[in-house]
């Protein structure tokens, strides 16, 4: 960011600032907290790298319990995989009808990724109950520890972005399309898509690899 | 309208053709995947190495058509930061399996 671009952040919501270096002069608050926003995302995804890096060093660490192989359902986490990808693809669709000013349609792509999401989720807890009732649980070897925080934490990071769906319908309710609505919006549908990506190295590295070693 | 989808800096707009496209080619990749160790056609290391390739390529595209992550003036600051952090990613997980596995040789 230059320091003509710079000194445009104490610049009103909304205020459009042209003039800037190329073709793509216009600047306003939503960017910036959108770019802000990006930053705590990728602060977010080092957070991941740390607890994927634990969890490829726990991985054989078995202590004599039950291995990947044992416990892992493929179907299961491949219908959990495509209720999150659909459910991203529910929010993208909200984005579109948001940015035509298309209301309606944005509250039924917001639901549709709510309850998609909340679908992944409901299975995830099951999955969680059904390992912790057979003795699998988190303080069963260091494998399953480094399997419940991995896991658990992209559980949580969906758990909160599901309140926020809810939080925003209710804004959209109350304040209508307003231009912070519409970044909010913007802002949970970067960390909605965020975690669908996360998913993609759970799914790798934690089930598929998992069954394959 | 007049800006162009990629005038916001990580708030571009997409469109439902983008969306179509990533969706589908990501269902793709998924089912190709679980197919592949579900099916337990393939060798051990070709097996696990196509699993990454295929994680990789999905990771793009959902970067690509989900989060509009391109190479566009706009977008740049947004790729710098994820290309440091892409950086950090790799000296962690490497790094810490590199020192672990080492360890564990050793001991």
């Amino acid at each position: 960011m230059t320091t003509a671009q710079m000194a445009h952040l104490s610049g009103a919501p909304g205020h459009e600032v042209h003039g800037g270096p190329g073709s793509h002069g216009s600047h306003d608050m939503g960017e910036i907290q959108a770019f802000g926003f990006w930053l705590y995302l990728m602060s977010d995804l080092i957070v991941f790298s740390a607890l994927f890096a634990t969890y490829v060093v726990m991985a054989h660490n078995y202590a004599g319990g039950p291995t990947p192989k044992d416990l892992f359902e493929l179907p299961a986490v491949l219908v959990e995989t495509m209720l999150l990808l659909t459910s991203s693809a529910a929010y993208g669709l909200a984005m579109v009808a948001m940015h035509k000013g298309d209301l309606r349609s944005l509250r039924l792509g917001l639901v549709a990724a709510f309850a998609l999401g909340l679908g992944f989720l409901g299975m995830e807890l099951a999955e969680f109950h059904h390992l912790i009732s057979i003795g699998a649980g988190p303080d069963r070897s260091g494998f399953l520890s480094a399997f419940f925080t991995l896991v658990g934490t992209h559980g949580l990071h969906v758990t909160f972005g599901l309140l926020w769906i809810v939080v925003m319908l209710a804004q959209l309710s109350s304040k209508g399309l307003t231009a912070p609505v519409k970044g909010r919006l913007t802002r949970l549908g970067m960390f909605w898509h965020f975690l669908d990506i996360v998913w993609i190295g759970v799914f790798t590295v934690v089930y598929l690899l998992g069954v394959v070693q | 309208m007049s800006r162009s989808p990629t005038d916001n800096a990580g708030a571009a707009v997409g469109t439902v053709k983008s969306y179509a496209v990533g969706f589908a080619a990501s269902v793709v990749l998924t089912l190709v995947a679980f197919g592949l160790v579900m099916g337990g056609a393939l060798p051990r290391l070709p097996l696990i190495l196509a699993l990454f390739a295929l994680a990789v390529i999905q990771l793009f595209v959902q970067l690509r058509y989900f989060l509009h992550v391109d190479r566009s003036s706009a977008m740049y600051w947004n790729l710098m930061a994820l290309l440091f952090t892409f950086f950090l990613m790799f000296l962690f997980i490497g790094g810490s399996i590199w020192i672990m596995y080492g360890l564990h040789e050793r001991m």
